[in-house]
């Protein structure tokens, strides 16, 4: 593995939006947790343990097919914007990376596969978090992607775990798989009928959980939602998928279902609503992150309906996570005022849109 | 009324399970009741965490929470504050407590996913055999099959009772 002190566009690959029902789902991500038996867990490790362990996982990811290629990101040695990069493209926890003025702990890192879609935390609440980020809605093949990576890591590790409780974490409420399926899933159209209030409650009613696109606690932003498993204990890894597989599909054909009521009885008014939020992030002069995911939220639907023919789903997810506030730093080039930023950003959405509307893309309605 | 799962104790508890859209109503005694994670007192907590954590070091529990992990040294204060636990051993040390919980958290206490073999191989063995009889065990439960479930949980048990 090669360590690195910056990233290129590592970690984009689910920008793709080509997974199934990528109209409905952005992306999938599942995790593993994982400790490593001869080692306290992190509450209770001093630094030369979380040292030992770093080096530990390091040299079991080195004998890895899938991270022999990859990088190593020491995140103390990674410079403040670049850790807020990581953060914004969801490749880390907040914990990993302290935040604003706290430094990130002692010896947490990212090791990044290749291929961008496979990684591990190291040092984070637990040892090692292994995950697999990809695009659209593949629970399967996520899985299958992180399932190798513990398989591999497994022959050179030994990992704490338990003959009654299973892989053993740090909190107890990953105990067992250690397994977190999330599938991000963008709503608005049960948002704007109120059904979102039944379908959540009946989420949590069979053994799901939901929050923002931010993680844990975080504000439910631009109609996104991360629907993911809430137990990780006494079923396999596969019944947890198989139960979340269905769920999340149920909930697809939901907002489809609502998307065709509302372009059934409400056409004039939703057209309206997407070709506004389109207007104005084509021309707006000074726009902050958050307006940009609400209008981004009815771009979205305005393709999910085709009525907007000229706008690819790749570009919005560009431009949700290159206008977060260190992407465009990096742009940029210099850190900016929030006034500043927001006009930058707005300047960026415009081009980005320009180029859409540049003749070679299919569609030319108005 | 008998328990649909032992089919010897008198039911108690009537668990209504949704599951792949199905609804399905179980009769259960008690112990039966609990083994799948179902608490027959009255009233559930909505925060088990936080309960299971301020029971913990209250004396309510007899045994291993009074003192410290053995490994990690992690106290039961340092335990409800955090909600932590500090190493591997924990689970062992703070045992009693965890099952409840965990119950609770997750609907089961029993690990059925993944898993790693001891490196004694007869020990590896009877690892294995046991999780592959749990697996058979929720699927024969899943499926109804009662009499088949019940002679898999006598199977654990054997298994399960240390060798003389």
């Amino acid at each position: 593995m090669r360590e690195a002190t910056s990233l290129s566009n590592s970690g984009l690959e689910w920008l793709a939006a080509d997974g199934p029902s990528s109209d409905v789902v952005l992306s999938t991500r599942v995790r593993l947790a994982r400790n490593l038996e001869s080692h306290r867990f992190a509450l209770r490790s001093d630094e030369a343990e979380r040292e030992a362990i770093f080096a530990s996982a390091r040299e079991a990811a080195e004998r890895t097919r899938s991270l022999r290629e990859g990088t190593v990101l020491a995140m103390r040695r990674l410079a403040e914007p670049t850790r807020r990069i990581l953060l914004e493209r969801h490749l880390v926890s907040k914990e990993l990376v302290g935040d604003g003025e706290r430094e990130p702990p002692a010896f947490s890192g990212l090791f990044l596969a290749g291929d961008d879609s496979l990684g591990i935390m190291v040092n984070e609440e637990d040892h090692l978090r292994l995950q697999s980020l990809v695009s659209g809605f593949r629970l399967r093949e996520a899985w299958r992607r992180v399932d190798g990576l513990d398989e591999e890591l497994g022959m050179h590790l030994r990992y704490a775990f338990h003959p009654e409780f299973g892989y053993l974490t740090s909190c107890p409420t990953n105990v067992g798989t250690g397994l977190r399926a999330s599938v991000l899933v963008h709503l608005p159209a049960l948002v704007l009928t109120q059904e979102i209030g039944k379908v959540l409650q009946g989420i949590t009613q069979v053994g799901l959980t939901f929050r923002g696109l931010y993680g844990e606690g975080s504000e439910v932003v631009g109609n996104f939602f991360q629907i993911s498993n809430q137990t990780t204990l006494g079923k396999t890894e596969e019944d947890l998928i198989d139960h979340l597989q269905k769920i999340v599909q149920q909930v697809v054909t939901y907002e489809q279902q609502a998307r065709n009521v509302l372009l059934r009885d409400a056409r004039t008014v939703i057209e309206d609503k997407v070709w506004r939020a389109y207007g104005l992030l084509r021309y707006a002069r000074s726009i902050s992150f958050e307006e940009v995911m609400n209008l981004l939220s009815g771009v979205r639907l305005g393709l999910g309906l085709k009525l907007l023919p000229r706008v690819r789903v790749y570009t919005l997810n560009q431009i949700m996570i290159f206008t977060q506030s260190a992407h465009l730093e990096k742009l940029a080039g210099a850190s900016l005022s929030a006034g500043d930023a927001d006009s930058y950003r707005a300047s960026y959405i415009r081009r980005l849109l320009a180029t859409e509307e540049a003749p070679d893309h299919e569609g030319n309605s108005q | 009324m008998r328990c649909d799962s032992c089919g010897k104790s008198d039911a108690v508890i009537q668990l209504t399970q949704v599951e792949n859209n199905e609804m399905r109503v179980l009769h259960l005694c008690a112990s039966c009741a609990a083994d799948r994670g179902v608490e027959t007192e009255t009233q559930q907590v909505n925060e088990p965490l936080a309960d299971f954590l301020a029971q913990i070091g209250k004396g309510a529990g007899e045994g291993p929470a009074k003192g410290r992990c053995p490994a990690c040294g992690l106290t039961a204060s340092q335990l409800r504050q955090t909600g932590r636990l500090g190493c591997g051993v924990c689970y062992t040390h703070y045992d009693d407590h965890l099952r409840s919980l965990l119950r609770r958290l997750h609907g089961g206490s029993k690990h059925v996913g993944k898993m790693i073999l001891p490196a004694d191989p007869e020990d590896s063995d009877r690892t294995a055999r046991i999780l592959s009889l749990r697996r058979s065990l929720q699927k024969a439960v899943d499926a109804e099959d009662f009499e088949h479930a019940a002679s898999l949980r006598d199977e654990l048990r054997r298994l399960n009772t240390p060798d003389q």
